[in-house]
């Protein structure tokens, strides 16, 4: 094994290893980080944040480290889709997941600067139908 | 050496995943809320599609790409339908 490591095939076979390893390393530290936040954090919105915005930059390093070690390359395609699909639909789960939130337990004036949401939310309390219409147009 | 290596490295990595997840499942059955309990489940499922790449790297293979797109599709349809029932019934 030693004697065959300056051979050139050897050679880019070892780095591209190393690499995946690096990826694979960089992934897992992701979700675990993930995972202590959303144990960790106190508060809903702040959840949203930690359990969301880690997994992106983890399934990036994961599937470059799939395409490295298995070196079939033209499973780029399928990972760019992969990469789209999982950009398009997690801010839109964290979104309606922080709306909902925001309604359900008020965080406290002392956590926010702007609020910007909260004359929204007070004009659907009062009258349904008028916030209805003011969305429509 | 090298493949030694390698096999450590994917020991690890299994093995932070593992308390990864576990530290989700924690989360859903702990969680005060029902949104943190979807918070979590939602990234225990990209914790999942994370762990099949982890799996197509040990066997060097991509047969599982078209799950994980699936997986990728449709895991955040649960959240926003919990979302929008919760602020439903809050604001009637």
């Amino acid at each position: 094994m030693m004697g065959t490591v300056f051979s050139t095939a050897s050679t880019i076979d070892a780095v591209l290893d190393v690499l995946t390893a690096i990826l694979l390393l960089l992934g897992a530290f992701f979700s675990l980080v993930a995972g202590i936040g959303i144990i960790r954090f106190p508060d809903t919105l702040t959840r949203v944040h930690a359990g969301t915005k880690p997994q992106v930059f983890g399934l990036a390093c994961i599937l470059t480290a799939v395409i490295l070690s298995t070196r079939n390359w033209s499973a780029i395609a399928i990972m760019v889709l992969i990469l789209l699909f999982q950009m398009l639909t997690t801010p839109a789960a964290a979104h309606m997941i922080g709306r909902a939130a925001y309604r359900r337990e008020r965080p406290g004036d002392e956590m926010l600067f702007v609020d910007e949401l909260e004359q929204a939310v007070e004009l659907a309390h009062q009258d349904p139908e008028s916030a209805v219409q003011s969305n429509d147009e | 050496m090298n493949s030694v290596i390698l096999n450590f490295v994917l020991i690890v990595v299994g093995v932070v995943f593992a308390v990864a997840a576990l530290l989700a499942v924690y989360r859903v059955v702990r969680g005060p809320g029902i949104l943190d309990r979807m918070i979590a489940s939602d990234m225990l499922m990209t914790t999942l599609i994370c762990i099949l790449g982890v799996e197509m790297v040990i066997n060097r293979h991509t047969t599982l790409m078209p799950v994980m797109i699936g997986l990728a599709l449709t895991g955040f349809l649960s959240s926003v339908a919990v979302a929008r029932y919760v602020s439903k019934k809050r604001s009637s």
